[in-house]
């Protein structure tokens, strides 16, 4: 079989899907609205599944010794202004497909005993979405990819605006997530455009080799800003941060899953992607300033994060915090492009953010999906009310501590090898500013483990301070808190399984990133 | 005028005769029964012209570049984009029509002569090569505006409508007269061509000073017709009281017009001092998006709304008229921008109209606040007004991204770096209000007990047309492309 189309199929499988789901196939075929409910639920999460399987033959199939892009289609599109329909993948785009289909099809299976209003509209704007996610991922023509960009937009909005709950100001999470996000991409096709006009072409790879405004310093200081802002905005770097926690907040649980889980990595590969490789002596001029709004992004979201009494809050803000090791890996390697000796910690940076890209994706995803196992049970999320779970939930407290602690960055799990290999790599490169991140993990330590373990779980249990808890099972009101139920656990344990694996066998993804990072970085040098 | 004339007014002359038919089937309708079928009547006199544009669209492919028809008139590609636009346009603003004045006045039958009339004029405007046409143009295309724009007579918003639109119009109009009059006193000729060799001629230097007060006053009338600041104070209340349908004719096969009329004028005229127009026209343009948004942004009634949406995206259109750059072998020309982008603006204006006309009918009210719920209560028309509104903000894949693309792109050619990020900050503005009737539509609940809008078959049918056009436009932009670049190229010979 031609390869080709499997890009094309991955990409495009969630909208078929989508549409599936929008049709009024139950009006047409005479269901009634119980059966058509779960035909909605079960369909939606068999159409998911369809990705999911793809990007494991992708996984598979990908030929790690090989240098280049794998599984590449170039068709022309817009032929007129040399648009062409450009989809390939590398090392770095197949683990993070692989994340989003997996997260994309937990996310469905949770919302489908979760989501109760609109059940229809949900699936196919959640399946949209995947789509828009998809097609950043396998890309590499600027335009396809500004348009899959958008695309992912505004299945987000309305996610965020329609179900979310009334008194986390689901309104105004949603536009501020837009226009804030809006605001980057506007800038960012006026750098696209900037791009086309002095090289001609569209291309990602075509322009990488023809290095546009090379020599320029402002014009090309211009461009790699209009990318690396609207980048920032989405990863999200301090100090464009601030639509994060709101729409964190506000956004239903598997909303911000994917918010999390992959929305942010969007930027990050974005950077890495696209401004790496076209600008790539702008980004090391500006590497430090990278750096440096890495490492405030980590002191910064674990302090704000440590002042949170809302637990969704407070994991939002540790977002920020973790994605600021992954800037922090990829400003340290910027300032190492066209550097020799520095080739292989510039490497071993960039496979600590793409490796913590990945793993903050399983354990941050994991902890949206613990928030809304507790949020489903007692409706609210203040920490001050919460207290002695261990007791009374134990299952539920054995899979957050686990969760917990691959996200403090235990050795043993996934978290650890992230932020190792950013520090091993920025050390070399950028010694003072490591030293100064490395803070950053006992702050992440105190609040994961005072904030969240210690006020959720640890101490006496008081039946007084919540008196009404849903049961999961019946939906009726109770005194106790429940444990997990089976639908939980089946969303959770995979992601916990991942968050072993990876920490015990890293390799089995790093094969991956290391050898496109390590001709990246050595392909700056033989310039 | 010889006959091989006729050959290229025949889109023309079709229309006329069709107005005729319809007038004359109108005023013998006795007992109200061929009433209905007019409309119908129109739209085959609209099909048969758009047929008849095909014959000199040949003869000028075989001929090459443009040739002056009557002496005033001048065939050339680019007038035939405008032309098949207007026809287009305001083919889709009968189907809107046809449900919305059913039952609002009792002069059926001439709205429609009128509607063709004014696609007449339109035709008439967008080749005119001569001062006195242009002139005669833009009066023969205002005039029927500003009927049509106060047609329901027991309404006394349209009547208010159509006041401010005649005043202020006929004060631009006698200001651009009196521009044109310093033209022809300065170098004696009526030909756009002739003033042009005439000013930029050595013999001309004591006259030259004229050139650019001649200007300034002859963008007042192109400036009022495109709704540009500080000559759109008309359009707000005008767009608001009219009948919908009307406004959507203004808002796009008008405004189109105006914007064709102002780069042939320019472009021809003072081709060799674009300098000159092209810094008056860049503040213009600022100040036109500017207070466009900015106005939007308060707006709590959704014509209203639009009509300074509208403005805004004047202002976005002209930025192309700016950035021109007279090259064929460019992607970005600055006129192929305009032109993307006025075909786009033209089909997803008149489709967002005609939701509100839809609406309107079924709850009287043109409020934004009506529009809360629509989503749970006609699902269909919620998710398609959405469509039109992500393609006024420039959202991809829509018809209304590829036009600000284009747009965007000219000006980067051109390195009016200031000038775009002003238009970018512009787009995040506007997202605003365009997302808030979004907002209402899908995040807000609408009374209790509703029940579904029924739109009748022929607002459907032109609802579901612009959708499915704005889409195509942003997935398969080519065609388009290559039609408009084409297009533009008839007036880079003035240019150089």
């Amino acid at each position: 079989m031609d390869n080709s189309a499997l890009l094309t199929l991955i990409a495009f499988s969630p909208l078929v899907g989508a549409i599936l789901v929008l049709l009024p196939l139950g009006k047409w075929l005479g269901w009634d609205k119980d059966k058509e409910a779960r035909i909605i639920k079960y369909g939606a999460l068999a159409l998911s599944l369809l990705p999911l399987g793809l990007s494991l033959i992708l996984w598979f199939g990908y030929d790690r010794a090989l240098d280049g892009f794998q599984f590449e289609i170039n068709r022309p599109w817009i032929q007129v202004l040399n648009v062409n329909y450009h989809l390939g993948v590398d090392g770095l785009s197949v683990p993070l497909i692989f994340l989003t289909t997996l997260l994309t099809t937990l996310s469905i299976w949770y919302s489908g005993r979760t989501i109760k209003t609109q059940v229809r509209e949900f699936f196919f704007l959640f399946l949209l979405l995947e789509m828009g996610m998809l097609g950043v991922f396998v890309s590499l023509d600027l335009v396809l990819f500004y348009v899959f960009w958008e695309i992912g937009l505004v299945p987000m909005y309305f996610m965020i605006g329609i179900w979310g709950q009334p008194k986390d100001r689901p309104q105004y999470s949603a536009i501020k997530f837009f226009l804030y996000t809006l605001a980057g991409s506007v800038f960012m096709l006026l750098a696209i455009i900037a791009i086309y006009l002095n090289t001609g072409t569209f291309d990602m790879i075509t322009a990488a080799e023809l290095r546009p405004f090379a020599g320029n310093v402002v014009l090309s200081s211009l461009a790699f800003w209009a990318f690396f802002i609207a980048f920032a905005i989405k990863v999200p770097s301090w100090p464009l941060h601030t639509w994060l926690p709101d729409a964190h907040t506000a956004a239903p649980t598997a909303g911000s899953v994917i918010l999390a889980g992959v929305l942010l990595k969007l930027g990050a590969y974005g950077i890495i992607r696209v401004t790496m490789p076209i600008f790539p002596e702008a980004i090391k001029r500006f590497g430090l300033v990278i750096v440096i709004l890495g490492v405030i992004s980590i002191i910064y979201g674990a302090l704000v994060s440590l002042a949170q009494w809302d637990l969704k809050r407070l994991i939002a803000y540790s977002s920020v915090s973790h994605m600021g090791y992954v800037l922090l890996g990829v400003g340290a390697a910027a300032l190492a492009i066209g550097v020799a000796d520095q080739v292989e910690s510039a490497t071993m940076a960039l496979n600590g953010a793409a490796l913590q890209m990945f793993n903050h994706g399983i354990a941050t995803g994991a902890l949206f999906f613990l928030v809304g196992v507790i949020y489903e049970r007692a409706h609210l999320r203040d920490l001050k009310m919460f207290g002695g779970l261990s007791s009374k939930t134990p299952y539920y407290y054995g899979l957050f501590a686990v969760t917990a602690f691959a996200s403090l960055g235990l050795p043993g799990l996934a978290g650890f090898w992230g932020e190792f290999f950013v520090f091993r790599g920025a050390f070399d490169i950028v010694t003072i500013w490591a030293v100064i991140g490395i803070i950053g993990i006992v702050l992440t330590a105190a609040y994961i483990l005072w904030k969240i373990i210690q006020y959720m779980f640890l101490g006496q249990y008081d039946p007084h301070k919540i008196e009404h808890w849903t049961d999961m099972e019946t939906g009726a009101d109770v005194h106790e808190p429940g444990d997990v139920v089976r639908f939980e656990k089946v969303t959770l344990w995979p992601l916990v399984f991942f968050m072993v694996l990876l920490g015990v066998l890293p390799a089995i993804i790093l094969t991956f990133f290391n050898p496109t990072f390590l001709n990246l970085m050595t392909s700056f040098i033989a310039k | 005028m010889n006959s091989s004339d006729l050959l290229f007014l025949l889109p023309e002359l079709i229309l006329l005769l069709a107005a005729v038919v319809v007038f004359a089937l109108d005023l013998l309708d006795r007992d109200g029964s061929i009433k209905p079928s007019l409309p119908y009547v129109a739209l085959a006199g609209l099909g048969l012209a758009a047929l008849g544009l095909i014959p000199p669209a040949q003869a000028l492919a075989t001929q090459g570049g443009g040739r002056v028809v009557a002496s005033t008139l001048t065939a050339d590609t680019f007038a035939i984009f405008f032309q098949a636009l207007a026809i287009m346009g305001v083919a889709i603003v009968i189907l809107t029509a046809i449900p919305y004045m059913k039952g609002r006045t009792r002069y059926g039958g001439e709205f429609y002569g009128l509607l063709l009339v004014v696609t007449t004029a339109i035709c008439f405007l967008v080749s005119a090569s001569n001062l006195v046409m242009v002139y005669l143009g833009m009066e023969f295309l205002s005039i029927i505006s500003y009927v049509l724009a106060g047609y329901l007579r027991e309404d006394r918003k349209s009547g208010e409508a159509a006041l401010k639109y005649f005043l202020y119009g006929s004060t631009a109009s006698a200001v651009m007269l009196f521009g044109m009059s310093l033209l022809f006193g300065a170098t004696g000729a009526l030909d756009l061509q002739e003033i042009a060799a005439t000013l930029a001629g050595s013999p001309a230097p004591d006259v030259v000073w004229l050139t650019l007060p001649a200007i300034i006053l002859l963008l007042v009338g192109f400036g009022f017709k495109a709704s540009l600041v500080p000559f759109h104070q008309w359009a707000p209340d005008t767009y608001e009281g009219a009948p919908t349908p009307i406004t959507a004719m203004l808002s796009t096969a008008s405004k189109a017009a105006g914007f064709a009329i102002l780069m042939r004028a320019f472009a021809v005229t003072f081709g060799w001092t674009w300098q000159q127009w092209a810094i008056l026209l860049t503040g213009v343009a600022v100040l036109t998006m500017t207070i466009g948004n900015l106005a939007a942004l308060r707006q709590t009634n959704i014509k209203r709304m639009l009509a300074y949406s509208s403005i805004a995206q004047a202002g976005y259109i002209l930025i192309g008229v700016v950035a021109v750059l007279a090259d064929p072998a460019r992607t970005f020309t600055g006129f192929n921008s305009v032109l993307i982008y006025l075909f786009a603006y033209v089909f997803t204006n008149t489709g967002a109209f005609a939701v509100v006309a839809a609406v309107e009918t079924a709850t009287g009210s043109a409020e934004i606040k009506t529009y809360a719920g629509l989503s749970q209560r006609t699902p269909w028309l919620a998710v398609l007004l959405f469509l039109f509104l992500i393609s006024l903000a420039g959202i991809p894949p829509t018809g209304g991204f590829i036009g600000k693309f284009f747009v965007f792109g000219a000006a980067a050619q051109r390195q009016m770096w200031v000038l775009l990020a002003i238009a970018a900050v512009n787009t995040v503005v506007a997202a605003f209000y365009y997302l808030n009737v979004v907002r209402y539509m899908f995040f807000l609940p609408g009374e209790a007990g509703e029940e579904p809008i029924r739109v009748a078959a022929p607002l459907t049918g032109a609802i579901v047309l612009t959708a499915v056009v704005t889409l195509l436009l942003g997935l398969v932009p080519g065609p388009l492309i290559q039609w408009a670049s084409n297009s533009a190229e008839s007036l880079f010979p003035f240019l150089r």
